[in-house]
């Protein structure tokens, strides 16, 4: 194990926190996620860290409930992404043939259009649920990954050893998840991250145009939406949202291109 | 010559096959999904008479294939039906918001993709110095947050603060150019922020990519100053890359631009669309998806014709 660059490690320490906030969050908050707790817009004071919202709930606890909520459901539909994609990608380079043909021509299609115009004429008309905001995300999303691992493994499946396993007899499955997916999980687990990312921007998005999770339920998108007509009175309270925001994603960002970067460079190694 | 135009009708044929497939993956994707869209429409205390009757409206009784075809068709006749919640005319509104939204991406782009190509290659010439690494921190800060929130940080810093610009893009008829320009100042400002980060990124690496080439150690040999080598050798080769990343992002610009639009209160298509997505107005939505989805797949089209033009191997075959 090599060591680990100081801006992977702070980019690790950081996402590490932003969970452990999302999963404690009822003990950390010092309020009531809906609680109306001061007055409409109060400057930051020791009772209230970062202020207060439009109708007088504490920011700080929105905020923290809110990373909750958003964090939860991009994970949630990364899984889904990474499930569908990774799972047909592979599928599709060892099959080969007229399925491989059939599934890349299918996603070819679906990226054919851009995913928000995709997201935002399916959410036309159904129920916006976090169930269904984590589907549609994340089989929108399943479309990138699909093409990612199923080009990472066409360039394995030529590989000696895969055609070794294929000629001691081995089946499909075993062949994918024992000598395929191993090699292929180093680009894979880089993607994770930044899928991860694009599913934060693209939920908050979602919620900012009241479309996502619906209110009271707290999300950075929701919070921004909640509080911009403070914005062109100087409250800076939808503002925050964006520190949160783009701490997160940087730091994500970090890991993962330490995490490309490094295997990269062991493949060099092997030559 | 048969090569070259053999292979543009091919991918004009593709962008076709693409832009009819699409009509149907947006019909689809709002017709047949679980649910009654006129439930979904008129909430649960709708009475069974208003439910009948919006459903006849709608067509819902038909068979998804003769709703899908009578569409289609009117569609092409430039007829995309009349709007459920004030009946008007569909093609009639977004004509003038689709024509709003044009001015802003345009804006946006002539400002973009210059400044873009040009610190792409500041960038390559001082590669891992300091220019460099400042121009690749301040892209990856603005790839890390989403559109809406370079919007309320840019009202807030540069509309409240400053107060340079008015927060709001207010558009309307009769007014001057130079109005114009100076309320959408603000939009056109986040969205060359917000393509340029990645408009530069795929640059730098474009160019970096023409840059290992043998011909390029070659003029670096016979001792040519670095820039005069990245403009007169290495950026010839890279246009084809170049163009198509500046096509790739504005047809990115597209999709900004709706975000955009919501933040600023601009009477664009792409409010246009997110009003109509929360009324649940159905055909409004498959129109304006229709309208996105033609923009985008015309300029993919265009960077693949592009990078077939600029590729002198195919325009001058053995």
């Amino acid at each position: 194990m090599r060591r680990i660059p100081l801006g992977a490690a702070l980019g690790l320490i950081i996402t590490v926190l932003f969970f452990l906030a999302a999963i404690f969050a009822p003990l950390l908050a010092p309020y009531g996620m809906a609680e109306v707790v001061g007055g409409v817009w109060e400057p930051a004071s020791d009772k209230f860290w970062l202020g207060t919202d439009n109708i007088g709930r504490d920011l700080l606890t929105r905020l923290i409930y809110g990373g909750r909520t958003t964090i939860f459901i991009a994970t949630a539909a990364t899984l889904v992404a990474f499930g569908v994609g990774t799972a047909l990608g592979l599928l599709a380079a060892v099959l080969g043939g007229w399925a491989d043909q059939a599934l890349s021509r299918f996603v070819d299609l679906v990226m054919s259009i851009p995913a928000l115009i995709f997201a935002l004429v399916v959410l036309s008309v159904t129920p916006t649920t976090v169930l269904v905001l984590v589907l549609v995300m994340g089989l929108l999303e399943s479309t990138r990954v699909f093409r990612l691992s199923r080009a990472v493994a066409v360039d394995i499946t030529v590989m000696d050893y895969v055609e070794a396993a294929r000629l001691r007899g081995e089946r499909r499955t075993w062949i994918i998840f024992r000598e395929i997916l191993p090699n292929a999980l180093s680009p894979l687990v880089s993607e994770l991250g930044l899928r991860f990312i694009f599913g934060v921007l693209f939920i908050s998005t979602l919620s900012f145009l009241g479309l996502g999770v619906q209110p009271p339920q707290a999300d950075w998108g929701g919070i921004v939406k909640e509080n911009k007509e403070g914005i062109v009175y100087g409250i800076p309270a939808a503002l925050y949202p964006a520190v949160a925001i783009a701490a997160l994603s940087i730091s994500v960002n970090l890991v993962a291109d330490w995490v490309l970067n490094r295997t990269s460079s062991l493949k060099g190694g092997r030559g | 010559m048969g090569l070259l135009a053999r292979l543009l009708a091919q991918r004009i044929a593709l962008g076709l096959v693409l832009l009819f497939a699409a009509s149907i993956l947006i019909f689809v994707g709002t017709s047949l999904m679980p649910g009654d869209v006129a439930q979904e429409i008129l909430g649960q205390s709708a009475t069974p008479e208003a439910l009948a009757n919006l459903r006849a409206e709608l067509g819902l009784n038909e068979p998804p294939l003769t709703r899908y075809i009578s569409w289609l068709t009117g569609v092409l006749h430039g007829d995309f039906g009349t709007a459920l919640t004030n009946n008007m005319d569909i093609a009639t509104s977004i004509g003038k918001r689709l024509s709003n939204t044009l001015f802003l991406a345009g804006c946006a782009a002539i400002i973009a993709v210059p400044l873009a190509v040009l610190l792409g290659l500041i960038a390559v010439r001082f590669r891992d110095r300091w220019p460099d690494r400042l121009i690749s921190t301040i892209t990856l800060a603005s790839i890390s947050l989403p559109e809406f929130l370079i919007g309320y940080l840019v009202i807030y810093f540069v509309a409240v603060k400053l107060r340079w610009f008015p927060s709001m893009a207010m558009v309307y008829d009769g007014m001057t150019l130079a109005q114009k320009l100076n309320a959408v100042a603000l939009p056109v400002l986040v969205l060359v922020l917000v393509v340029l980060a990645h408009m530069m990124r795929m640059t730098r690496a474009a160019i970096l990519n023409v840059m290992q080439s043998a011909y390029i150690e070659t003029a670096e040999l016979k001792g040519l100053k670095r820039f005069t080598i990245i403009w007169r050798h290495a950026f010839p080769n890279a246009v084809a890359p170049v163009v198509n990343v500046v096509m790739l992002n504005l047809a990115y610009l597209v999709v900004g631009v709706v975000v955009v639009e919501v933040v600023f209160v601009y009477p664009g298509m792409g409010q246009y669309m997110v009003d109509h997505v929360s009324k649940r107005d159905v055909p409004v939505v498959q129109a304006c998806g229709m309208v996105f989805a033609f923009v985008y797949i015309s300029l993919n089209m265009i960077a693949d014709i592009v990078a077939i033009l600029a590729n002198p191997r195919l325009r001058h075959p053995k």
